[in-house]
């Protein structure tokens, strides 16, 4: 089982985008999961740090935009001594497929933990047809 | 108890030079965090299994502040114990999944986790404050009295 295994830390990666950007500041992609339902897609994205009221979920032309910034004022007065991890902003985006009802998004935030639910539209619901 | 040389020296006062407001800027603060990155200040003073979590030390005043990463770990699942100049944070970090659910991709990590940090200060166990919010662990840290600089006059 997983869980007997040693726990390695994932090193964050930094966003790479084509345009560049206005803020002088690294921004990190927030380690995901995705997964299937019956129902919809799941999307986890961790962000530690991040409050909900920081989250800007939105789709446009199909892709699904999460960013999530970090509050660094909190950082303010502190003298690193020691560090393994480096802190930003957060920042992804998904190509939803048509099959997505784009409309009924819902999101949740708990303990740093974004979950996103996608709900396919109903055309894409696998359904039982039956014989007459 | 003599004290080692190490301490009679400000933490910290020869890592930042050179800005006056070292967190102005997001992008200050992500280069005095990288310019720490793994420094000895601890160190081979990290005997732990394994990595996990990652941890920030921070210097505050006279004390320390530890803020230590742990997206998705639930406060119940969290311990720390805590020692004059070591702190042990372990615990585990569950994902649960519905059933028939089909995985697209899978890039968090779960599973139990038990690292100690030892300090190369003496600290105040009482004194010791824990707080949880947001997938962020911060333990502020009290620096012993008796380990704090003094100022000596001279007559």
């Amino acid at each position: 089982m997983a869980s007997k295994q040693e726990l390695q830390v994932a090193q964050k990666r930094e966003l790479e985008r084509k345009e560049e950007t206005t803020i002088p500041a690294r921004i990190f992609v927030p380690s995901a999961d995705i997964y299937e339902t019956k129902d919809g897609l799941n999307v986890v994205l961790e962000m530690p740090g991040v409050d909900k009221n920081s989250v800007d979920i939105r789709v446009e032309d199909d892709v699904l935009k999460v960013d999530g910034k970090l509050d660094f004022s909190k950082y303010q007065g502190l003298q690193p001594l020691y560090t393994e991890y480096n802190v930003g902003h957060f920042s992804r985006s998904f190509r939803l497929s048509n099959k997505i009802d784009q409309g009924k998004i819902a999101a949740e935030l708990n303990d740093g933990v974004l979950s996103l639910m996608l709900p396919f539209a109903e055309k894409a619901k696998p359904r039982s047809i039956q014989v007459s | 108890m003599p004290s080692s040389p190490r301490q009679q020296v400000p933490w910290g006062s020869n890592m930042i030079i050179g800005f006056a407001d070292p967190f102005d800027t997001l992008l200050n603060l992500q280069r005095s965090l990288e310019a720490t990155l793994s420094s000895d200040w601890l160190q081979d003073l990290t005997p732990s299994r394994g990595p996990f979590p990652p941890i920030n030390v921070f210097q505050q005043g006279d004390d320390i502040l530890a803020i230590i990463e742990l997206p998705g770990v639930n406060k119940d699942d969290l311990q720390i114990q805590a020692q004059e100049n070591s702190i042990r944070i372990f615990g585990k970090k569950t994902i649960g999944y519905p059933e028939e659910a089909s995985l697209h991709r899978r890039e968090r990590v779960s599973g139990e986790f038990d690292r100690t940090l030892s300090l190369p200060v003496q600290i105040e166990p009482d004194g010791i404050k824990a707080e949880y919010r947001d997938g962020i662990l911060a333990l502020f840290l009290p620096r012993a009295e008796s380990d704090k600089p003094r100022t000596i006059k001279i007559t």
